[in-house]
């Protein structure tokens, strides 16, 4: 289709004579102000914003755009002439398939990177599809180690793989245990039936009879569970010390109320990247059923300033500063800064200077930033516990702000 | 194998779950089971249902059983209009146009309630949310046993409506011979207007039994349309003590499936009973040949 462009007080022939001379003037007089614009890099954001997991991905674009205003607003990207960063928004919609989808059409529409998709499985299906041109893929939340293990060039993770994060957490509940007089010795777990729960709670099952944890059950539930008296029963019946959950928000709310409503007593419940425990809005919400509660999961530094001032600027905005929001702020920082070390959006230049960061990301608990294979290795995650109405860090002890609670029945 | 004694508390969970579900496809049952009208934007009209229960409670401190005097007549209005304003002037008497509308109208309803209220999830908090009635040694939540009840109401309430007033002797009449019933003066427009009113306000009344023990998000509906559907067709379509058995049986299968066969694997014996009914009593449980 073309469109007729009407000008107005000039015909077709004086419009174009003053559009080529004005164009000749552009290019030789004003250099300075056209080098003044340089193009936008494009970042292509695909996060499930609607969906079972919307309230998530919702969350990851929130932090996204956060740290994309952040970057514009600190003078873009610096080595590229101060050009700003454009976000580029997908809809994943919770299915790996249409995450692949969106990485192809933003792929042909010119985006030079990617951040994505929340979910393992959908970022699983985004980084592969994002390889095949090469395109620089950061991983924002997506915990499975295999998004790693594949040998894409074109993919990295900045936050620590469920591995890492499933050792982290038994090791500390061995700790745990040392510290009482009455450890634990029992454990359910709990997980949700995609990739993420699964790969959890297959080596969280590997892992505890190492620490003297046997684990007696691992009940996996769909996603939406409309219901979970019955696993909850479950539990009741079998008098676990620990009742470990790894699920999303929704299923963590459910089973959290409900083992709430039948009174089940354990030693402990002790979430592995529980969607819920070391989210805001739960412990806002219910605070009674969220108290004692602890976590292993991905968390900011609480003594670091900019840490703190990112969380008032998120809740400024009337966000959960939950950690989807944080995660991904972190995802676009690391690629911002690629971008500015390479002087290029250059694909294969980005995904080498990815490969070779070192951002400092102090404003988290992690070592220095140290990638192989795409995996950032000084990520680590933190227990959580909440106290008080309060998320507390603790362990490690160099992050900590309270004293763990254990076992939480006194 | 599970503990033996957890089966009682399970079942009665079953039942009270099953309560809940039966709720929701009363509603659906006077629309799809009677009218033939298959209302894809069921779920979306529940979730409009919830939201409404939450913004009374979180802005006006209203408790979702009050809410039982705004909610329902208010979507009641809502599915009339809906009816007389959309349905069938944009379904011209089709069906297949019909179910292409309610499956439009849910995308709608649920992307703008993206937009108004974001994807957040919401709960209410009730001074009774965590009361546990004790039952032969279940714990049952008070929100679920108050649920069990308000599904036995709502479904005598409406057998009543159909069977002793002149609306539901016209419905039928209608649901019947359509053309007949035009015949005999019946305002065929208003009567599929009311139905479908009525059926969207039973949704307002499964959202004030609902929200005390669930939650509300823009997909939530998602979560019941397929069983409601599935409970309409295995109670009988248009019987309503069909949808309330159906729902019940539903419930207590999931729950026993869920306990027997696993969390996962549980869920297959809703459709296994599904397709058992339809195999040897394809009218439904309690349902009958028109």
């Amino acid at each position: 289709m073309t469109e007729k462009t009407k000008v107005r007080g000039l015909g077709r022939r004086e419009f174009l004579a003053t559009g080529a001379a004005a164009l000749g003037v552009g290019l030789t007089g004003f250099p300075a102000v056209l080098r003044a614009q340089p193009a936008a890099v494009k970042l292509g954001l695909i996060h499930p914003v609607t969906g079972f997991v919307a309230f998530s991905g919702t969350q990851c674009r929130e932090g996204a755009l956060m740290a994309i205003a952040d970057i514009n607003a600190a003078g873009g990207i610096k080595s590229l002439g101060g050009a700003k960063l454009e976000a580029v928004l997908g809809d994943s919609q919770g299915k790996p398939d249409l995450g692949a989808a969106e990485v192809t059409k933003m792929v042909e529409a010119g985006v030079d990177g990617i951040v994505a998709g929340y979910s393992s499985a959908i970022s699983l299906a985004t980084s592969q599809e994002a390889a095949k041109s090469n395109t620089p893929h950061i991983v924002d939340v997506g915990v499975s180690d295999q998004i790693v293990q594949r040998g894409l060039a074109n993919t990295f993770r900045f936050a620590p793989g469920y591995g890492s994060i499933a050792k982290f957490a038994v090791d500390n509940l061995g700790g745990l245990n040392q510290l009482t007089d009455s450890p634990a010795k029992t454990a359910m777990i709990i997980h949700e039936e995609s990739l993420f729960g699964t790969g959890t709670a297959e080596l969280l099952a590997k892992e505890l009879p190492g620490k003297g944890i046997e684990v007696i059950d691992v009940i996996k539930h769909a996603n939406p569970t409309r219901d979970f008296t019955n696993i909850v029963l479950q539990i009741k019946s079998k008098k676990p010390d620990l009742i470990i959950p790894a699920n999303y928000y929704n299923e963590y709310v459910l089973f959290a109320r409900t083992l709430r409503q039948q009174r089940v007593e354990a030693k402990g419940i002790y979430s592995v990247l529980g969607g819920a425990a070391s989210n805001y809005q739960f412990v806002k919400e219910f605070p009674e059923a969220a108290e004692f509660i602890m976590d292993c999961n991905h968390w900011f530094n609480p003594k670091s300033e900019v840490a703190l001032a990112r969380k008032a600027a998120a809740e400024a905005k009337g966000l959960f500063y939950t950690y989807e929001v944080f995660l991904t702020y972190n995802a676009v920082l690391a690629y911002a800064d690629a971008v500015e070390r390479a002087g290029s959006t250059d694909k294969a230049a980005v995904n080498e200077a990815l490969a070779n960061s070192t951002l400092d990301m102090s404003f988290m608990p992690y070592g220095p930033t140290q990638m192989i294979n795409g995996q950032n290795m000084g990520a680590k995650a933190v227990n959580t516990q909440v106290l008080k109405g309060e998320i507390e860090v603790i362990f490690p002890q160099e992050f900590a702000s309270a004293m763990p609670v254990f076992p939480m029945n006194g | 194998m599970p503990d033996l004694a957890i089966i009682l508390p399970s079942l009665l969970n079953g039942l009270t779950t099953g309560a809940l579900y039966a709720l929701v496809a009363l509603g659906l049952t006077l629309i799809y089971g009677v009218l033939h009208i298959i209302n894809f934007a069921h779920g979306a009209l529940l979730m409009i249902g919830l939201y409404a229960v939450y913004f009374l409670n979180a802005r006006f401190g209203i408790d979702p059983y009050v809410a039982l005097l705004i909610v329902p007549p208010a979507l009641f209005a809502l599915g009339y209009a809906l009816q007389r304003g959309i349905i069938t002037r944009a379904g011209h008497g089709r069906d297949e146009n019909i179910l292409l509308v309610t499956l439009g109208l849910s995308i709608v309803i649920e992307n703008l309630a993206l937009f108004a209220f974001r994807s957040d999830t919401r709960t209410v908090d009730t001074p009774y949310s965590f009361e546990i009635v004790e039952v032969l040694g279940a714990f049952l939540p008070l929100p679920k046993v108050v649920a069990f009840f308000g599904a036995l109401v709502t479904a005598a309430l409406l057998w009543g409506l159909m069977a002793k007033t002149d609306l539901g002797r016209a419905i039928r009449a209608l649901a019947k011979e359509r053309k007949g019933a035009k015949l005999v003066g019946i305002n065929t427009e208003h009567v599929y207007a009311m139905s479908f009113g009525l059926g969207v306000g039973c949704l307002g009344v499964a959202a004030c039994l609902l929200l005390p023990s669930y939650y509300v998000t823009p997909q939530v509906g998602h979560g019941f349309v397929l069983i409601a559907f599935t409970i309409v067709v295995l109670g009988g379509m248009g019987s309503f003590v069909g949808a309330l058995v159906g729902g019940l049986i539903i419930g207590v299968v999931e729950a026993l499936g869920g306990l027997f066969l696993g969390e996962s694997l549980g869920q297959i014996g809703i459709f296994l009973i599904f397709i058992l009914v339809l195999i040897f009593r394809p009218t439904g449980l309690l349902g009958h040949k028109v």
